[in-house]
């Protein structure tokens, strides 16, 4: 029986096991930023351990960073000292920190494949449940706590249970309007926040095969989303030519090598899932989250739903409770419901591409009154490539903020919050209550979705919308 | 630390057996935002992390308890055991989660599911989250909530939780991770024990 891509992976990287036990896995890249890792090292520190390989650690700061202009003093108290304290471990362990004056400081999940650090066929980990972005390049990627941080510094390994394998097939054209980001919300609307737990997640299909590399790390990024402990897709052409020539990733005959492995990689066609599912492209349409997880979503052109009609009664009571804390009525349309702030970033849409998706709706338009809207590029790279391009003029001209890179108000660490009651239309992943501001109202749309509503001042039918 | 036989090993609180009060939480989806929001994890510690247990369900926006917040009734007052929903723990991997949970006085869960890096940070903890069929959990939901302070026992030896009256639900877990909290195990000096092997992947580049 053939292989799945994750399994080839998983057995690549096996350094020990016996019977009952967990595999004790090796981990070829280790991510790091400031705010999971002070207590790995300080604990760290306490037992008097070292970092077993340090260069195969990389750090940035980006989760509590104002985005201010650069450079900046930061005013939080706490959030500068876990900078300075994330700068201190990196200089004593002797690992390469991307700081703040850094030209490749940037959100962690948008500089590992921009660097070329994220290669297909690694073991990929960080403090962070949206590592599973870096699955989009062919790489087993998944999110940890601070122990495991702490385990990986000073052992380079975790001790991983073989988790199941779930395929996710989408097969189709996506229609005009429809994006990679309303993709993946839809899958999670169609499987749950839960659908995937305990599992590997393998997107394929030709939508899928279809999708930009940019357009894949935004389906990957979600995996945790519906619950997968990773996402991944096949590296192909598209990954082979994003990676070459990037900064960390091989030279020359050396990259001609990877790429003869790397091809080696794709689940092979009698490979078994553990769980399939397959989805139709053409009967995606713009997506909108009503509630207060990313499953509690709809398509921008049906209702909300009404709890009365809901039998179980733990969905019913989530469903009533989400819908009192969004100030949402039963069976309403999003389409026309009125916003105050839209936030175009995070991990999830922040790239070049979704910059330009985004700018195309809003080039000579102004955002309407009374709403306020940012851009927050992913990394510095980004910010300066759209730069280059015009794209600040663009959002700028229309009213948007141009801010400096970093999560933002993805989680509200830093200054950019929601204030009680402010609704948000938001590219990021997590409409949790208060996620970005206590008692704010997050709805997670695509960059198109996003810039539509700021220039309109309510949701819209982006497929309605000229552009 | 003494640095022979198998004392090195022991880092964590061992875990075996709890008798506490049991605080139903009756949300399905509790993500880890809600556990402990972002404003606690500025901090370069792990401790002192209960306060923010829950804050923005615990606290009214002017400061104050929210009296009708399940954590603030005084029946639950000093609980070790909460009882929640399914998929609890989902969302964001902040190892702040379950030292939140710890700091208040939480050392067991129990739930019909809970999202796996949550589940993975509470073992790290020394932390026991058992999975229980959603019936099982809604009927420790009945016991627990028709006699508020009710408390309920683990034995994580036998496996099983069971109510003052008798009643007991068997529980499955890792064997591994049992041995791990029984024992209370450091599982890097675990891991160090293979570096032989870690070393020879290494080499094989
Ligand atoms: S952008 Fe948001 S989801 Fe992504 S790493 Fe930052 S905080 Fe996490």
């Amino acid at each position: 029986m053939g292989k799945t891509l994750f399994r080839k992976i998983w057995d690549r990287h096996r350094v020990h096991e016996e019977p009952g036990k967990p595999v004790l896995l090796y981990i070829d890249l280790h991510l790091i930023h400031e705010v999971t890792s002070p207590q790995a090292f300080e604990a760290l520190r306490k037992a008097g351990r070292r970092v077993r390989r340090p260069e195969r650690t990389y750090a940035t700061m980006d989760h509590n960073v104002p985005t201010d202009p650069r450079p900046i003093k930061i005013q939080d108290a706490n959030s500068a000292r876990q900078i300075e304290v994330l700068a201190a471990n990196c200089k004593a362990f002797g690992i390469q920190l991307f700081d703040l004056d850094s030209p490749h400081q940037g959100i962690v999940h948008v500089i590992g494949p921009e660097l070329g650090l994220t290669q297909p066929g690694m073991t990929i980990v960080c403090g962070d449940s949206h590592t599973a972005t870096h699955g989009a390049l062919g790489a087993l990627a998944f999110g940890i706590g601070t122990s495991e941080v702490e385990h990986v510094l000073a052992t380079q390994c975790l001790w991983q249970r073989q988790p199941k394998t779930m395929q996710i097939r989408v097969d189709g054209q996506l229609p005009a309007g429809v994006s990679a980001k309303d993709l993946i919300l839809y899958v999670i609307g169609q499987i749950g926040v839960s659908g995937a737990t305990g599992c590997v997640i393998e997107y394929a299909g030709d939508t899928i095969r279809a999708l930009s590399m940019e357009e894949r790390m935004t389906v990957c990024n979600m995996s945790i989303e519906a619950g997968g402990r990773a996402g991944m897709i096949a590296p192909d052409q598209v990954t082979f030519l994003l990676l070459r020539g990037r900064p960390h990733a091989p030279l020359g005959a050396a990259f001609e090598r990877a790429v003869r492995d790397w091809e080696t990689l794709a689940s092979d066609p009698d490979a078994e899932f553990d769980q399939r599912v397959a989805f139709r492209a053409g009967e995606i349409a713009p997506q909108v989250s009503w509630g207060t997880n990313p499953g509690m979503v709809t398509s921008i052109s049906e209702r909300v739903p009404d709890p009365a009609t809901i039998q179980d009664s733990v969905a019913r009571r989530s469903t009533e409770l989400a819908l009192q804390y969004m100030d949402l009525r039963p069976g309403m349309r999003l389409q026309g419901l009125a916003i105050d702030r839209v936030f175009i970033g995070s991990c999830t849409n922040s790239r070049l591409s979704d910059l330009e998706i985004a700018a195309r709706y809003v080039a000579g338009h102004k955002v309407a009154a009374g709403v306020r809207a940012m851009v927050v590029p992913g990394s510095r790279q980004v910010k300066a490539e759209a730069e280059k391009r015009g794209l600040d003029k663009i959002f700028r001209e229309a009213g948007f903020e141009w801010r400096e890179s970093g999560c933002s108000m993805c989680l509200g660490m830093n200054p950019d919050i929601l204030q009680p009651g402010e609704r948000c239309a938001s590219t990021s992943n997590r409409n949790f209550e208060g996620r970005q501001g206590r008692l704010g109202r997050t709805h997670l749309v695509s960059p198109a979705m996003a810039a539509a509503a700021a220039i309109a001042g309510h949701f819209v039918d982006v497929r309605e919308w000229p552009h | 630390m003494s640095a022979n036989g198998h004392t090195e090993l022991l880092t964590m609180q061992p875990f075996r057996q709890l008798t506490a009060i049991a605080v139903p939480l009756d949300r399905a989806n509790v993500d880890t935002d809600q556990i402990i929001p972002k404003q606690f994890l500025k901090n370069v510690l792990r401790s002192g992390l209960g306060k923010g247990l829950f804050f923005d369900w615990r606290y009214l926006p002017d400061g104050d308890p929210n009296p009708e917040f399940v954590l603030n009734r005084p029946e639950y007052r000093g609980a070790g055991i909460l009882l929640a929903r399914e998929n609890f723990g989902c969302g964001s991997s902040r190892e702040h989660a379950p030292w939140a949970l710890k700091d208040f006085g939480i050392q067991a869960l129990i739930a019909p599911s809970f999202a796996d890096i949550f589940y993975n940070n509470c073992l790290q903890n020394g932390m026991l989250p058992i999975s229980l069929p959603g019936a099982e959990v809604d009927r420790l939901f009945q016991v627990v909530s028709a006699a508020p302070g009710t408390q309920l026992s683990i034995n994580l030896e036998k496996q099983h939780v069971s109510t003052p009256h008798g009643e007991t639900f068997a529980f499955e877990l890792d064997a591994y991770q049992k041995q791990c909290l029984l024992e209370g195990w450091d599982s890097i000096a675990l891991t160090l024990r293979h570096e032989d092997e870690i070393a020879a992947f290494e080499a094989r580049g």
